[in-house]
């Protein structure tokens, strides 16, 4: 829209006609305080905290609902808005408990802050407040009905916003309360969006409330290590006996990819981490077949003998490594670089939920046809095939929804079962299970591969009409079909893709390479010449065994060693423990998973949380991964793999290129003063810098991976002030699509589960058992 | 069934047919009945809204707002369709009056009804009874369906082309519903939250269409003035207050009931000479003039016309037309308190002025009341009253502010009195709560 | 959104609410007279009606509890057969309405929203009911009694005592 000029508090200002003047004011940091307004959410002018004064009015104004025009003349801190603010705030203080040093909200609730700019000194009110008991809504919602101000923000949240509406609004007058839809408990999606939109400590979090004060904590804002949104989350820990512990995820600042948005999982299952089986001591089975624990020094050199005896012996062929979806893009690449390098194979894999390489292929050399988390928040119309962002994707389902709600987007969504999104959706199409790839066909102008009728040909026209289409789609496309689907999208004038794959870091495993015919950046392993420059290595030259091949040759007897790293194979794809008996397993994880229990040497992991690196979500977003938690005991994949390459007798230098184009200026230049050095590295700690002095430092591999892997030419300076950055799909170095063996294996995880890992979050468990078991519904309450 | 009165000062327009058995459509139409509908469908809109202009006739909803201009506002052109609702209502304390007419005179509303419909180019209307007049919406329902039976509704009403369909809908216990925006959520199905404003019902209203929302008596009022002439009919009332009304005048008076008065009548013979005087020959102590959220009036006050713009300037309202006397022997505070309860009750609980405001009036002016009171409880009554007025989210908030700041302000010795422990000459009950 | 295959609802009652949702523009418009004839045959709106109310109208049980717990007239616990509302608003209270509260609470035994132990009856103290000149007024479920003095209330509540006294549905 046109913009108007209008004047706040004597400046001129300008913005579009339409804007809501409390929005105008905000971009020029002219404050106005609001408790009900919350940008994107529908408007409520309940809690009159943002009066202002319009030259011509009669009586204040809420600025929330006001929009600019031109001419406007308006005053914002007036004395007489002051006091009408100071009165509301009296009012709400009247029967709101002032017991705020053990509120849970103390420290971050906007009742105290307005408190504080308002003041409210005197107490009018001498009658006896209201006292209501806590009430626990779910295992991850407590709601103190006293502290509750009636913002409304949570009910909208949950419905406008999460499209779930299990927050109401019964009764009337004083007696008006926020009410859950089971009567006494909520039946949701435990988002918890409510806990984190409530401005002051109504709704609090089940696993946070009342173990500490905000100032007390640390807070880290990193990315979460679950599904392959890659939502940022801003973690609170605190000092415990043996390390930093998590006490909190949130997503209070929303300057992450994922906005105002964050699960279950990014805000309650960090608790994994918590567990008390988790490990801290490296094991080693012994003759007697039972786990012995060792130091990390035997350990590893027991390792690494065995590893260098079968290597020497059996050379790498009959070594197999298996990566993980959840370490970060340094570790995946150092992996795949160890196993080429030192142990001298190409048997190296993971657990594939989701065709990269041929949709990697199916792209290569086409430029901005990938789009980012961001863009499905703003793309004008969308085709959804297959998967179920709601529980699979919640951070997508989000953007989807906001997009529809906020910018009237349109969105087409065919799928074999009825998803929540449909509800979103402007033609929704229901189709067989194994209709997908006919579907594209019929799409693309095939008429003769589905049974057609007026829906089939309408959701057709309607999407051939789209001059700008994002095309989402799910792992019911694989290999040939991804093809067909590009070419179809591709057809149309200005199409971009998305694929979605499952965990933080499966785009990552499948960018870095551990692949067996793939190196990063999808380059053929027959093509690796200027990967074996940069080594300075020979590279095995032929595809290697991909996961089921190498289950096969450990049958066999093909397979002398199996080093796994943070994957769970062998309940995830129902290995029979007898297959690994004669071969030699080693594995890293935080716990004796049901492959950990077969392994000769387990060492125990750090996981996402506890250190520092880049993952990419399944859009291609790269973003930044702190470290934000300590457990005394573990160590990160990446210094594990280095150290595990060390004993082996690698040249460190080569394998991770540390102190190598590095002006890591220690202050040595300067001729330092005593202590220089230590205020230097806390500067470059503060940000969010390492000294690349040290063979443990995965930003040296980042370097080398920026070097190699075109496709992650991204912006350092950018990543490492925290923004995300978008691989790009044009540089990859694949050429055409070779037929592959169909190796995708989907996670199937709902909003409630997360693989392996998963498993071991009490609260995960705990919500999963609350929603198979139903509670009775008591009588309604008054 | 309500006792019907009668005075010689009457001018009896909307209540000409009181008591005539005109519920029944035949003897309606005697009494002129459907003569101005069809007047309307062969005159047109713009004539329709020309006469409403010209009659000067005020929306008896309590507002005031001149009814003509109001439709005109209604734009001509609109994407979805375009509705009348009928506020039926009718719960201010003190008001008792689009009772009668339901009672005595449905087709009134149902010709109204059309008549709006077909100025603004609506097709449907909705008469909304507050869920308490069940009994008034069976008759109402029985002359709509008998309106239907005639082709007085329903497809071609009359042979004239035109389709208007009506539908009753009733309330189940709520004051605010009563506010127009709050009126839509509660037809719509919702919670009787008021809208934001704008966009104004006119423009965005019921299911998002243009909506013309008019009390019972306006609209029952429309067909007479068509049959009599705009022009007419504003001359029976006072300067820029077109006609007569139905005010109510209950309380301490000998005959209390509902007269048809022009517009501009003095209040004070109203209360002397049509309602009989104070009941039992005591002396006057107050009058709250129009509704319960009128601001009272002292006995000195009261020689004062009785229409919106000299109620205006003695510092009060004409509101909904409920006139109500009390005598000497009446406790104020008591009195004040009823009052705040009623709007404690009622407040939808949406904005927090009006939520926590009157709570806390109630709970202060109570205490007042029972003799608990303390000092600084007469000014923060003042305070908190002060701070709702004009900041609350509908005008409610107004409604309770408004009243308690004249109490306070022109009975403050009697407030003392209860602060100083004088005890209550007029005591009647310990404890008062409210419903 | 949809007529449910058993309802809990009499013939009659059940015919009327499927006609109900087809007056409207939408059928959510249905909801708050449907509430109130519900309770006039259940006698409160009970989870049963709750939930098959939600069903007919397409919305959710919370969307149906959010809407009913706001209006006074709508109760979700059993009253008497009969339940004297007492209006002791302004108008009333000034010609005697807390004296028939007071009295009606003497004779029936029970205070303010409370049933008798037989079942008969339930007692309210009410807002104004929209009788204000005719005060002071109650009424007996939807009847409406005016210009009551106590010996005139006696009278009404022998009426229904005994069987005798209006019923508007
Ligand atoms: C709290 C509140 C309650 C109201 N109650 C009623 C009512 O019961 N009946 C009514 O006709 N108008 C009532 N009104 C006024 C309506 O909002 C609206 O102004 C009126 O129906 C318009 O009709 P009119 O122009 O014919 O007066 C109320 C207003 C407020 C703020
Ligand atoms: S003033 Fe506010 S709380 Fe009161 S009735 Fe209006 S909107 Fe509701
Ligand atoms: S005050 Fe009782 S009916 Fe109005």
């Amino acid at each position: 829209m046109a913009d108007v000029t209008f004047t706040v508090d004597g400046k001129k200002l300008t913005a579009p006609a339409g804007t809501l003047l409390i929005d105008a004011c905000k971009a020029v940091g002219i404050e106005i305080p609001a408790f009900c307004y919350y940008p994107g959410l529908s408007l409520q002018a309940a809690c009159r905290m943002c009066v202002v004064r319009i030259e011509k009015m009669p009586k204040l104004q809420t600025a929330c609902t006001t929009t600019v025009a031109e001419g406007m003349v308006v005053q914002t801190e007036t004395d007489e808005i002051k006091q009408a603010r100071k009165a509301t705030i009296e009012l709400l203080l009247g029967n709101h408990p002032l017991d705020c040093p053990v509120c849970d909200a103390g420290g971050e609730c906007e009742l105290q802050d307005m408190t504080f700019k308002y003041g409210a000194a005197e107490s009018k009110y001498v009658e006896i407040k209201q006292h209501r008991e806590e009430q626990q809504w779910s295992p991850v919602v407590f709601f103190d009905r006293p502290r509750c101000i009636l913002c409304y923000r949570c009910v909208r949240v949950c419905g406008e916003g999460m499209d779930v509406w299990a927050l109401g609004i019964q009764n009337r007058g004083v007696s008006a309360v926020i009410a859950p839809n089971g009567q006494d408990h909520l039946e949701c999606e435990e988002c918890g969006m409510c806990i984190d939109i409530c401005p002051v400590g109504a709704l609090t979090s089940g696993t946070y409330r009342y173990k500490t004060r905000p100032w007390e904590m640390t807070h880290v804002a990193t990315i979460c290590t679950h599904c392959g949104d890659g939502c940022k989350t801003t973690l609170g820990t605190r000092r415990s006996n043996d390390g930093m512990e998590i006490v909190r995820g949130d997503n209070r600042d929303k300057s992450g990819i994922n906005g105002d948005f964050l699960c279950i999982k990014g805000r309650y299952a960090f608790d994994f981490a918590n567990r008390t089986e988790r490990l801290t001591k490296p094991l080693v089975r012994q003759a007697d077949g039972q786990f012995k624990e060792a130091s990390w020094s035997e350990a590893i050199d027991f390792a690494a003998k065995r590893l260098r005896e079968i290597r020497e012996s059996k050379g790498g062929q009959a070594i197999g490594v298996i990566g993980s979806n959840r370490t970060t893009n340094e570790e995946n690449y150092l992996l795949q670089k160890f196993a080429r390098t030192v142990l001298g194979t190409n048997n190296i894999d993971h657990h594939r939920t989701v065709d990269y390489v041929s949709f990697a292929a199916a792209l290569a050399g086409k430029s901005e046809r990938t789009a980012s988390l961001r863009d499905t928040a703003n793309a004008p119309a969308i085709l959804l095939l297959g998967n179920d962002p709601t529980e699979q994707h919640p951070a997508l389902a989000w953007n989807l929804r906001s997009n529809v709600r906020l910018n009237r987007a349109r969105i087409y969504i065919a799928n074999h079962a009825e998803i929540k999104l449909r509800r979103q959706a402007k033609q929704f199409l229901e189709i067989p299970k194994d209709g997908y790839a006919s579907l594209v066909q019929y799409l693309a102008g095939n008429d003769s591969v589905v049974a057609a009728n007026e829906q089939t040909a309408a959701f057709r026209d309607a999407i051939r009409k789209e001059e700008s289409l994002l095309i989402i789609f799910g792992s019911e496309f694989r290999g040939r079909d991804i093809q067909a689907l590009v070419e179809f999208g591709l057809s149309l004038p200005n199409t971009k893709f998305v694929l979605l794959g499952d965990y933080a870091n499966s785009r990552g495993a499948a960018d870095m390479g551990l692949l067996p015919d793939t190196l990063p950046g999808y380059v053929p392993v027959a093509s690796a010449a200027h990967f074996a420059d940069e080594y300075g290595a020979v590279l095995p030259q032929n595809a290697g065994l991909d996961l089921l091949q190498m289950f096969d040759a450990a049958q066999s007897g093909n397979l002398a060693a199996l080093y796994v790293v943070g994957s769970n194979p062998v309940t995830r794809y129902g290995v029979d423990p007898a297959v690994l008996k004669n071969t030699f397993v080693i594995v890293q994880d935080m716990f004796l998973t049901e492959t950990a229990q077969l392994a000769d040497v387990v060492f125990p992991a750090a996981n996402l949380y506890e250190k520092a690196g880049t993952v990419t979500n399944t859009y291609g977003d790269i973003q930044l991964v702190k470290k934000a938690a300590d457990k005394a005991g573990v160590r990160s994949d990446f210094e594990l793999i280095v150290r595990l390459a060390d004993r082996m007798g690698a040249d460190l230098k080569k394998l991770v290129p540390f102190g190598r184009g590095v002006r890591a200026d220690m202050g040595q230049t300067r001729g330092a003063q005593s202590g220089e050095a230590d205020r230097h590295s806390v500067w470059l700690a503060a940000h969010g810098l390492e000294p690349k002095l040290s063979p443990f430092d995965p930003f040296a591999t980042l370097d080398e991976i920026q070097r190699l892997v075109p496709s992650y030419s991204f912006s350092r300076l950018e990543l490492l002030a925290g923004s995300d950055q978008h691989a790009k799909s044009e540089l990859v170095q694949i050429s055409a699509a070779p037929a592959r063996r169909d190796l995708v294996l989907p996670s199937q995880d709902t909003l409630f589960t997360s693989g392996t890992l998963g498993r071991y979050s009490d609260k995960l468990k705990e919500v999963l058992d609350s929603h198979t078991t139903p509670k009775p519904v008591e009588a309604a309450a008054d | 069934m309500p006792r019907l009165v009668s005075h010689p000062d009457e001018v009896k327009i909307i209540s000409r047919r009181f008591g005539q058995g005109a519920e029944n459509l035949d003897k309606y139409l005697e009494l002129d009945g459907y003569k101005a509908t069809q007047l309307a469908l062969e005159k047109g809109a713009d004539w329709i809204i020309a006469e409403m202009k010209a009659s000067g006739l005020r929306g008896r909803g309590g507002a005031g707002f001149p009814t003509g201009m109001k439709w005109s506002f209604v734009p001509k052109q609109s994407d979805r369709p375009k509705y009348v609702l009928v506020n039926g209502d009718e719960s201010e304390p003190g008001t008792c009056k689009d009772h009668l007419i339901f009672l005595h005179d449905p087709h009134a509303v149902i010709e109204g009804t059309i008549i709006a419909g077909l100025a603004i180019g609506a097709k449907m209307g909705f008469i909304y009874l507050r869920g308490e007049y069940r009994y008034l919406l069976k008759i109402m329902e029985k002359a709509v369906a008998d309106a239907y039976a005639r082709g007085f509704l329903g497809k071609n009403i009359f042979g004239s082309g035109v389709d208007f369909d009506v539908v009753t809908q009733t309330g189940a216990g709520a004051y605010e519903v009563g506010e127009e925006s709050a009126l839509m959520e509660s037809l719509e199905g919702k919670r009787g939250v008021p809208r934001i404003k704008p966009p104004f019902p006119a423009v965005v209203g019921l299911y998002g269409g243009p909506t013309v929302i008019n009390n019972a008596e306006t609209i029952a009022t429309v067909p007479h003035i068509l049959l009599m002439g705009g022009e007419p009919y504003a001359k029976i009332g006072s300067e820029r207050n077109g006609g007569t009304r139905l005010f109510g005048i209950s309380g301490h008076v000998e005959r209390p009931g509902v007269y048809e008065l022009p517009m501009g009548y003095n209040l004070k013979k109203a209360i002397y000479e049509v309602a009989g005087g104070v009941r039992g020959g005591r002396g006057l102590k107050a009058v709250v003039p129009g509704g319960s959220s009128t601001p009272v009036l002292r006995p000195e006050e009261i020689d004062v016309g009785l229409d919106f713009d000299q109620m205006g300037k003695a510092g009060t309202m004409l509101g909904s037309g409920g006139i109500v006397v009390i005598d000497d022997q009446t406790c104020i505070v008591e009195f004040a308190l009823r009052t705040i309860a009623f709007y404690q009750h009622e407040s939808c609980g949406w904005c927090i002025p009006c939520r926590e405001g009157t709570d806390w009036l109630k709970k202060t002016i109570g205490r007042v009341h029972a003799g608990g009171g303390v000092d600084k409880d007469l000014d923060n009554i003042r305070y908190l009253a002060e701070n709702m007025m004009g900041r609350t989210f509908c005008p409610l908030g107004d409604a309770a502010a408004m009243p308690t700041l004249g109490f306070i302000k022109k009975f403050r010795s009697e407030f003392e009195d209860h602060l100083n422990g004088k005890p209550c000459p007029y005591a009647r009950h310990e404890e008062l709560v409210g419903a | 959104m949809s007529t449910p295959a058993t309802t809990i609802f009499s013939p009659e009652t059940a015919a009327r609410f499927d006609r109900l949702v087809t007056l409207y523009p939408v059928r959510r418009s249905a909801l708050i007279p449907m509430l109130l004839y519900a309770q006039d045959e259940v006698g409160y709106i009970s989870d049963e009606v709750v939930k098959e109310v939600a069903q007919r109208i397409g919305i959710t049980e919370l969307d149906v509890r959010n809407v009913l717990s706001y209006y006074s007239m709508l109760r979700t616990k059993p009253a008497g057969k009969y339940n004297i509302q007492v209006c002791t608003n302004i108008s009333c209270m000034l010609r005697g309405g807390y004296e028939i509260l007071e009295h009606c609470k003497q004779r029936l035994g029970i205070g303010h929203k409370e049933v008798t132990p037989d079942g008969q009856f339930s007692l309210e103290e009410v807002e104004c009911i929209g009788a204000c000149c005719w005060a002071p007024a109650i009424q007996v479920n939807y009847d409406f009694y005016d210009e009551l003095t106590p010996e005139k209330m006696d009278a009404v509540l022998e009426e229904y005592k005994t069987g005798r006294g209006k019923e508007t549905r």
